[in-house]
């Protein structure tokens, strides 16, 4: 057992701290938000040079070959400088599902254009009234002479707005609800058929709902293999919310300390506000929150590097769960403390403490918020014990 | 980073699990499965005993005096292991506190004397620290130990004492001096108790338990040789064992084991058709406390084996015992509540219902007795008062 980070982790560590902390420190924030997409085009291929977005893929894709650790020790800074950038989207979500879905052909043509910044992606799999539900796809995607034919919507496509091509989760065979018959398709973001509704997000990023009337595409834009696309999509969320996890405990340590300092300087009744015990203890509970958190991800960033390439069992599902849930829930509670700690300034947009607990907002309301990993945990928890018996 | 222990660690708890499944009693076992904390002293012996035989009885101690000489990790799975097999905890006092204490200030000749019953088990300690009018606020404490001649004279009381009635000895903090700051005139004594001018009386807990006592002393006398370290040091004695536990104060292993009876205890618990465990609203509460303790059970291996492994541990580890407290309590008030009616059976109701194993009239009893764990110890606002001078600087 081994809870140190390598000498390569640490530099890693080391060197997206300091481009985060020059780069995005948040007096920079406001000028950043101003851009077209809450996002700086220019600063993509520093990203690529740092390493991030080639960080995950397999060296025989270009990539660095790096495990669940180096995500989340990215993740966790980024979170910590409210970066808002289309990182999640290509890489997490777009290069993970060629990854975990596409064909040898496919991997090796999209991965390294990833890798070195050039191709940028977008994953649609949440539609309307379909809640967290992964299996609650209605976008039918019918095969035809040329291909398929795809019609229906998808909702809040993270930066699909930037993205050179979109990965589709759709339904070839049965109906919402059902895990088979559910077939993913790489398309270009200016398909003919293909219509996009572009806004901003509560947190300053950016997303778009789509809506497809009869786009057709050929049969070489199948991601995998047809049906068989529910296994990836999921394993692919599943990776995707734990790296949200590492991202709010960022988050959650970053409204930790910001709100120590606070305390420790400022001054009411003629005394610091931290020699206030109701106040002291308060703190002492964000601290241990953000400690419970770091050791939730901890855990199932284990899990995920020992099941490389292995289907997702239950035991593994519910540990993601139980870390959505547990993580989810007290980064709302620390992010809401850290707004009450610095009393009227805490409403303040001149402070980094309400751009943070919107970013815990929507981590939150993004695969699954805690009510939704609870009963899911639940669930396996209980399928456990009957398997047990 | 890895999360798995090593191939000679899981040989090492295989060990342990083999040696507790056959030399465990079952009389034994079944005693600290409903949850009861402090056993009668013959089986506190024994167990201790049976450990002894195979060097495992003080296992943190050093090597040549008796103790087992394992890593950091062994030790980890050790108590884990008890703890998960309902094999009894450790003889606190003498084993954990005292002997630390006395291998770290004690002379030569006070080691002779004193570890070896504490090794065999055949001599037991109680620790004298709280007063009527030093709880949380140890260091005011009042109890007098005037010298005079080759010994101390003492007057005044302890109290919350556990174990007082059945032990052999005290160990303890008496005010040897009021002239300076308070920690300052602080004496640690070592007392035997059949010395004439003691006297014990218990004190019941609301659930009908004897393990506390108040403890009497009417000129008591004890002689310097029973003094470890100088006259009005003994301050810093205490602060030294009251920062020695670093394995096992979350008690991670024993609320597995807790929560292992309580799912077994839903799924046992009729309900109209079906049992406790269809009914969401309950198990969603299982579910919180589950994961809850995982997020303590890696916390304290993060802290165990970190960066500079246990030894750089902290006041962080006050959050341990904060979240184990919490969390221990919460699972035992769960399970008491998952009985409904058959919870409020009362001890003498001579009832011999078990569900899953469990008496109703002994989980009510677990319920009750377990709301002493947020407050001994250091009660858990004293806990996060330390973390937040200690770790947050406030």
């Amino acid at each position: 057992m081994d809870f140190t980070f390598t000498e390569e982790q640490q530099l890693f560590r080391n060197s997206t701290r300091r481009f985060l902390e020059e780069q995005y420190a948040f007096e920079k924030r406001a000028g950043v938000l101003e851009q077209a997409h809450g996002f700086l085009e220019s600063h993509w291929q520093n990203f690529a040079e740092l390493g991030w977005l080639a960080m995950p893929f397999a060296e025989e894709y270009d990539g660095l070959g790096g495990s669940p650790v180096e995500t989340m020790i990215l993740m966790e800074e980024m979170g910590r400088n409210l970066l808002t950038s289309p990182y999640l989207a290509t890489v997490v979500l777009g290069g993970g599902i060629v990854a975990e879905a596409g064909s040898e052909q496919q991997k090796s043509a999209l991965l390294p254009q990833v890798g070195s910044g050039e191709l940028k992606l977008a994953l649609a799999f949440a539609e309307q009234g379909g809640g967290y539900d992964l299996t609650q796809i209605r976008l039918r995607a019918i095969k035809n002479d040329s291909g398929y034919l795809l019609d229906g919507t998808k909702t809040t496509v993270f930066y699909s707005v930037v993205a050179d091509k979109i990965i589709v989760a759709a339904r070839t065979a049965g109906q919402a609800g059902e895990r088979e018959g559910v077939s993913l398709f790489l398309i270009d973001r200016d398909a003919a058929g293909l219509q996009s509704r572009d806004y901003r997000t509560q947190d300053g990023g950016s997303a778009s709902d789509l809506d497809f009337k009869a786009v057709q595409v050929p049969e070489e834009a199948l991601l995998g293999r047809e049906g068989q696309g529910f296994l990836p999509l999921q394993r692919v969320i599943a990776k995707a919310a734990v790296a949200l996890c590492a991202e709010a405990v960022g988050v959650m340590w970053a409204i930790s300390e910001q709100s120590g300092d606070f305390l420790r300087t400022r001054e009411q009744f003629g005394q610091k506000l931290g020699s206030f015990q109701a106040l002291q203890h308060r703190l002492v509970d964000v601290y241990m929150k953000c400690q419970l958190g770091q050791s939730l991800v901890y855990d199932v960033v284990c899990a995920l590097g020992q099941q490389a390439g292995e289907p997702f069992g239950p035991e593994l599902l519910r540990k993601v769960c139980a870390a959505k849930y547990q993580v989810g829930l007290d980064a709302r509670s620390v992010g809401q403390e850290g707004i009450q700690f610095h009393g009227a300034m805490g409403m303040m947009t001149e402070l980094p403490i309400g751009h943070y607990y919107k970013r815990i907002t929507a981590i939150n309301s993004t695969f699954g918020d805690p009510r939704f990993h609870l009963r899911r945990y639940r669930e396996l928890m209980i399928q456990d014990q009957e398997t047990v018996a | 980073m890895d999360m798995k222990f090593s191939v000679e660690a899981e040989a090492f708890r295989a060990e342990v699990c083999d040696f507790i499944n056959d030399n465990l009693p079952d009389d034994i076992r079944h005693k600290v499965a409903q949850e009861e904390m402090i056993l009668p002293r013959e089986m506190m012996v024994r167990w201790h005993k049976i450990l002894g035989k195979k060097g495992w009885s003080c296992p943190s101690w050093p090597k040549d005096q008796g103790g087992a000489g394992w890593s950091d990790e062994q030790h980890y799975l050790f108590e884990r292991e008890i703890a998960l097999s309902d094999a009894p905890r450790p003889i606190p006092y003498g084993v954990v506190m005292l002997a630390p204490c006395l291998l770290e200030f004690g002379t030569q000749a006070q080691q002779e004397k004193f570890l070896p019953g504490i090794l065999s088990g055949d001599e037991l300690w109680c620790q004298g620290f709280s007063e009527p009018n030093a709880g949380s606020d140890l260091a005011s404490l009042q109890c007098r130990a005037v010298a005079e001649g080759d010994s101390y004279i003492i007057n005044g009381s302890k109290t919350w004492t556990s174990e007082a009635h059945i032990a052999d000895g005290m160990f303890g903090l008496f005010r040897t001096d009021s002239s300076g700051r308070k920690q300052q005139g602080i004496t640690f004594l070592m007392i035997d108790m059949k010395t004439p001018g003691i006297s014990v009386t218990p004190l019941m807990t609301f659930e009908g338990t004897h393990e506390v006592n108040q403890v009497f002393f009417d000129n008591v006398r004890v002689p310097f040789a029973n003094r470890i370290g100088e006259e009005n040091q003994g301050w810093a004695i205490a602060k030294y064992l009251l920062g020695l536990e670093r394995f096992g104060t979350a008690e991670v292993g024993r609320s597995l084991a807790s929560l292992g009876r309580l799912k077994k205890l839903a799924a046992a618990l009729s309900v109209g058709e079906g049992c406790l465990r269809d009914d969401p609203d309950f198990m969603n509460e299982v579910a919180r406390v589950e994961i809850a303790l995982r997020a303590l059970e890696v916390t304290e291996q993060r802290f165990l084996f970190g960066p500079g492994g246990s030894d750089a541990m902290g006041a962080e580890a006050s959050m341990l015992k904060i979240r184990g407290t919490e969390i221990q309590q919460d699972i035992l008030e769960l399970t008491h509540q998952a009985l409904g009616y058959a919870g409020q059976r009362g001890q003498d109701s001579g009832s011999v219902l078990q569900i899953a194993g469990i008496t109703p009239e002994k989980a009510a009893m677990a319920h009750y007795n377990f709301r002493k764990t947020s407050i001994y110890a250091g009660s858990n606002e004293i806990q996060k008062t330390i973390i937040a001078k200690a770790v947050l600087g406030l």
